[in-house]
């Protein structure tokens, strides 16, 4: 079987005049259609420009980034993104602000009332249909990630992309906002790979882990499987065996053998 | 022995009170809103009524000499009554009410400023879109647009060979530069995070342009169309002089070359509440506009 997204020895480099800098060197990494995919690092480590490469924001230096065999390298709704600041348009209401991806997506093969139904339904699933006339500013932070995740899913991307989603927020709504992804990645089955800095949200949410060394030239250190069956509790998790286990390594890993090293300058 | 003691202490149980319940009795607000309005009313209008009035006991005491070269309020009043409390009198095709004159003034304002925003916005959206653009475009425009409105009146005149799409064109070249300039810094300014979501659902260019970038601009083009729309009725009256025609600017003109002070002053009055008309409608349609957009 063939690997439904594919890394393929990938390095990025920034040019800035004639100075060089390697930000991600030799990226091998395959993913499975539905798979739950997290990568973490310490900051700088270029996780978000990895994220960024698979969105197709930026371009490779080197290497290709293949889905289902087809080498993509520009952005596309099939591969969605919820950014860290939620990025919705501030002068559209939240139901305008999916409308607008929808309609873009969905412009020719459904019609107007199909393209309403599925905004809402998009809108149900992260628990925000009461809101869909609010405008950004007058909703609160975890909402805006909500629509945010709405607006990703309602593109029905290939494979979604979050780039720290919850790192702006509080522990309480991070947490909602962490079973509410486990719970329409269980429903919908979407691959998904998500950036964070966050161990225990990192296992918690994972199929596997994807350790990140540091920069320059950072590459993957290592990949933790997670054998936790879904879904997952985290009360009951929290005193499990396995995931104890998981967290261990991954804490190992970032604190141990790639401690991560403030340049002096 | 210590231990006995501790036994001994008796727990007093803290006496449970009652929580204390206020209630809130929802006044009767209507009475004070009214009271409220009257109030904010008599803040904005009562100290300018003050200042207006002092001015104009000062004016009538400076001229009241008869051997004063300016007339005094009270001679405005006597000799251009006319015009002051017939705006809309409609007498013949040069004898017409200040109103009207304002109107066609107007008219040509709106022709040239409207040119200018539709004209103004793209260019600023071009050049804050493409960094060659701005290269070349930019230092043209830093130049042009210190040159004074009327010094493009003659050339105007020469290539439309009329008075009114002269005055017109005045209007337009005098309010296009702060809109250009403006809207380029606008779009310069779209957070990168808006460009990655256009990116990402593949808006086309039109699509990025109406959706995202005039949007995301909107306060600043509102800022160019103020300073634009402020800019033109100084350049309409000042065209209107040297074009003639109908307009309030020909009209002080006209009343210079015969005489009439007074009907100067009634002008100038028409033409300074005009402006601030002009300047409060634009704000008001920014705002309106823009509600929303800068709240993050």
């Amino acid at each position: 079987m063939t690997a439904y997204l594919k890394l393929d020895h990938i390095d990025k480099s920034f040019a800035r005049g004639i100075q060089v800098s390697e930000v991600l060197k030799d990226i091998r990494l395959t993913i499975d259609k539905g798979e739950f995919v997290s990568i973490i690092g310490h900051s700088g480590c270029g996780k978000s420009t990895l994220l960024n490469l698979i969105a197709g924001l930026t371009k490779v230096s080197a290497g290709a980034v293949l889905l289902e065999d087809k080498e993509v390298d520009s952005p596309g709704p099939e591969r969605a993104v919820v950014f860290q600041n939620h990025s919705l348009l501030p002068w559209l209401t939240v139901y305008e602000n999916i409308n607008l991806a929808v309609s873009k997506v969905f412009g020719r093969s459904k019609s107007r009332a199909e393209r309403h139904d599925w905004i809402m339904r998009n809108l149900d699933l992260v628990q925000m249909a009461h809101a869909k006339d609010k405008r950004p500013a007058e909703i609160s932070g975890g909402m805006k990630q909500r629509v945010g995740i709405a607006r990703a899913l309602a593109m029905e991307p290939k494979i979604l992309l979050l780039d720290e989603p919850f790192g702006a927020l509080d522990a309480l709504t991070r947490a909602h906002l962490q079973d509410a992804v486990m719970d329409i990645h269980s429903r919908l089955g979407s691959t998904t790979i998500m950036i964070t800095h966050d161990v225990d949200e990192a296992v918690l949410l994972s199929d596997r882990i994807v350790m990140m060394t540091n920069g320059p030239a950072a590459t993957i250190g290592e990949v933790l499987a997670v054998p936790l069956a879904r879904p997952r509790r985290r009360v009951e998790l929290s005193s499990d065996r396995t995931f104890l286990r998981c967290r261990e390594a991954v804490l190992k890993f970032l604190y141990e053998r790639h401690r991560f090293v403030e340049a002096a300058e | 022995m210590s231990i006995q003691t501790i036994e001994d202490t008796k727990v007093k149980a803290f006496p449970a009170k009652p929580a204390a319940v206020i209630a809130f009795t929802a006044k009767t607000r209507r009475r004070f809103d009214l009271l409220a309005i009257a109030g904010k009313l008599a803040r904005a209008l009562v100290p300018p009524a003050i200042v207006i009035a002092i001015m104009l006991v000062v004016w009538q005491i400076a001229c009241s000499s008869p051997t004063s070269s300016l007339p005094p309020p009270s001679q405005v009043w006597n000799e251009a009554y006319d015009l002051i409390a017939h705006p809309f009198f409609d007498n013949g095709p040069q004898d017409i009410g200040l109103a009207w004159r304002v109107l066609i003034s107007l008219q040509r304002v709106a022709i040239g400023f409207g040119l200018a925003a539709i004209v103004g916005v793209a260019l600023g959206a071009l050049v804050g879109q493409s960094i060659w653009a701005m290269r070349g475009l930019d230092p043209v425009f830093q130049i042009l647009r210190t040159v004074p409105p009327l010094a493009w009146l003659p050339l105007s005149l020469a290539a439309f060979r009329d008075s009114s799409p002269s005055a017109i064109f005045v209007i337009f070249i005098t309010s296009i530069w702060p809109i250009i300039i403006n809207t380029a810094v606008g779009v310069r300014n779209i957070p990168e995070d808006y460009r990655n979501v256009s990116r990402i659902l593949r808006l086309n260019q039109f699509e990025f342009f109406v959706k995202i970038m005039v949007p995301a601009a909107a306060p600043y083009i509102f800022t160019g169309l103020r300073i634009g729309i402020g800019l033109s009725w100084l350049a309409i009256v000042a065209a209107e002089m040297l074009t003639g025609g109908v307009g309030i600017g020909f009209f002080i003109w006209d009343a210079w070359n015969s005489s009439r002070l007074p009907d100067i002053i009634v002008a100038l009055a028409y033409i300074g509440v005009t402006g601030f008309c002009l300047d409060r409608l634009v704000a008001a349609v920014g705002a309106f506009v823009t509600r929303g957009t800068t709240a993050k």
